[in-house]
């Protein structure tokens, strides 16, 4: 039957391959997103739990981790909601924790330019500081950035931080006595390893000394939260003033704990 | 709907934004001003040490004992292990000295 109709046996063909490609792209992702996923779960867990220690529902829990997915900003705006100021600061910072994306989306976009839009959209929800790097790495090295493949790498570890996140708020009110277990100073262990994790990059010494120092001021001064924009203002200003001459790839070491 | 359910949608309108707005404004320019650039490498560092250096500033010992384990952890193990040790320094000072 093939012999009389090869051009059709063909078609078939070539579909069935490129289904079976496709599928195969979508799981070589998942196995490349899985460490990610695993590195990243206690950090959902604790977010789950710092949110309703610090006033959230369960479902508003959820729902940060399931629109926001950014792990880092997620609990900058806990830090800052505990503390009871103006909810458009708490917006603002979080947008400047997640600026950097800014970066990561120039670059991302030159690589999937060749995705119809619809795709080009999803995968910009997906673009976190893992996925950039594993993306990054992979048409680096010449092999094909397919969209069955970077949804693969993106929702397995998107879909588990969503519903970590649930768990850690769920069993989170069941935490008796939160001061106890350190539960008011697990934000700032996580922050300080967020910032040593980027000590690598060119001039990071300086602008880290910049903005502790002056948000301690400001912090002593005109008071929280203003020492977060005043102090970050501050190391950003100088860095942008000296910038250092060694070009760097944009390459986000340490942070792929971090959705 | 609550003021914390608001927060979280602009906070993830506006996340969505840095994560498509590179690629619609950024790329339009063949190259991004060294300047800008370093700037914006810097800010996730700047903003993260504001949240530590006041409140490691006004903590007690058993916190500072806690904040220096974390910093040399940094330097040789990844986020994980650094976070758990940290924690588990933390939840043994204070059941210890507070």
């Amino acid at each position: 039957m093939s012999r009389l109709n090869p051009e059709s046996q063909m078609t078939a063909e070539a579909i069935e391959e490129n289904r079976s490609t496709t599928a195969s792209e979508f799981w070589a992702g998942v196995r490349v997103g899985f460490p990610v996923m695993v590195a990243s779960a206690p950090f959902a867990v604790l977010f789950g739990v710092i949110a309703v220690d610090n006033g959230f529902s369960v479902w508003e829990a959820v729902l940060m981790s399931a629109v926001v997915f950014a792990g880092a900003s997620q609990m900058v705006g806990l830090e800052l909601f505990g503390q009871n100021i103006a909810p458009w600061l708490v917006v603002v910072s979080i947008f400047a924790v997640n600026f950097r994306h800014v970066l990561y989306s120039a670059a991302m976009g030159r690589r999937v330019g060749h995705w119809p839009v619809l795709q080009q959209a999803a995968g910009f929800f997906l673009l976190t500081d893992p996925q950039y790097a594993e993306a990054e790495m992979r048409a680096e090295a010449g092999e094909k950035l397919t969209f069955a493949w970077y949804m693969g790498v993106g929702l397995i570890i998107y879909v588990p931080w969503v519903i970590e996140s649930g768990l850690g708020a769920y069993f989170g009110n069941l935490i008796p006595d939160p001061h106890a277990i350190g539960m008011d100073f697990l934000l700032p262990i996580y922050f300080l390893g967020l910032v040593m994790s980027f000590r690598k990059r060119a001039g990071w010494l300086p602008v880290v000394a910049i903005s502790a120092a002056v948000s301690i001021v400001a912090f002593n001064t005109v008071g929280s939260p203003w020492h977060v924009s005043i102090g970050a203002a501050a190391g950003v200003a100088y860095a942008a003033m000296f910038p250092p001459r060694v070009r760097e790839k944009l390459a986000p070491e340490g942070e792929v704990i971090e959705p | 709907m609550s003021t914390t359910a608001w927060i979280i949608l602009w906070a993830a309108a506006l996340t969505y934004l840095t994560r498509v707005g590179g690629h619609l404004v950024l790329s339009r320019f063949a190259t991004v001003h060294p300047r800008v650039e370093a700037g914006l490498n810097a800010v996730p560092a700047a903003v993260l040490t504001t949240l530590v250096a006041p409140v490691a500033l006004t903590a007690g010992p058993v916190e500072w004992a806690t904040l220096i384990v974390a910093a040399l952890m940094s330097l040789r193990f990844g986020m994980l292990a650094l976070f758990l040790v940290s924690a588990a320094v933390l939840v043994a000072g204070r059941q210890l000295l507070g």
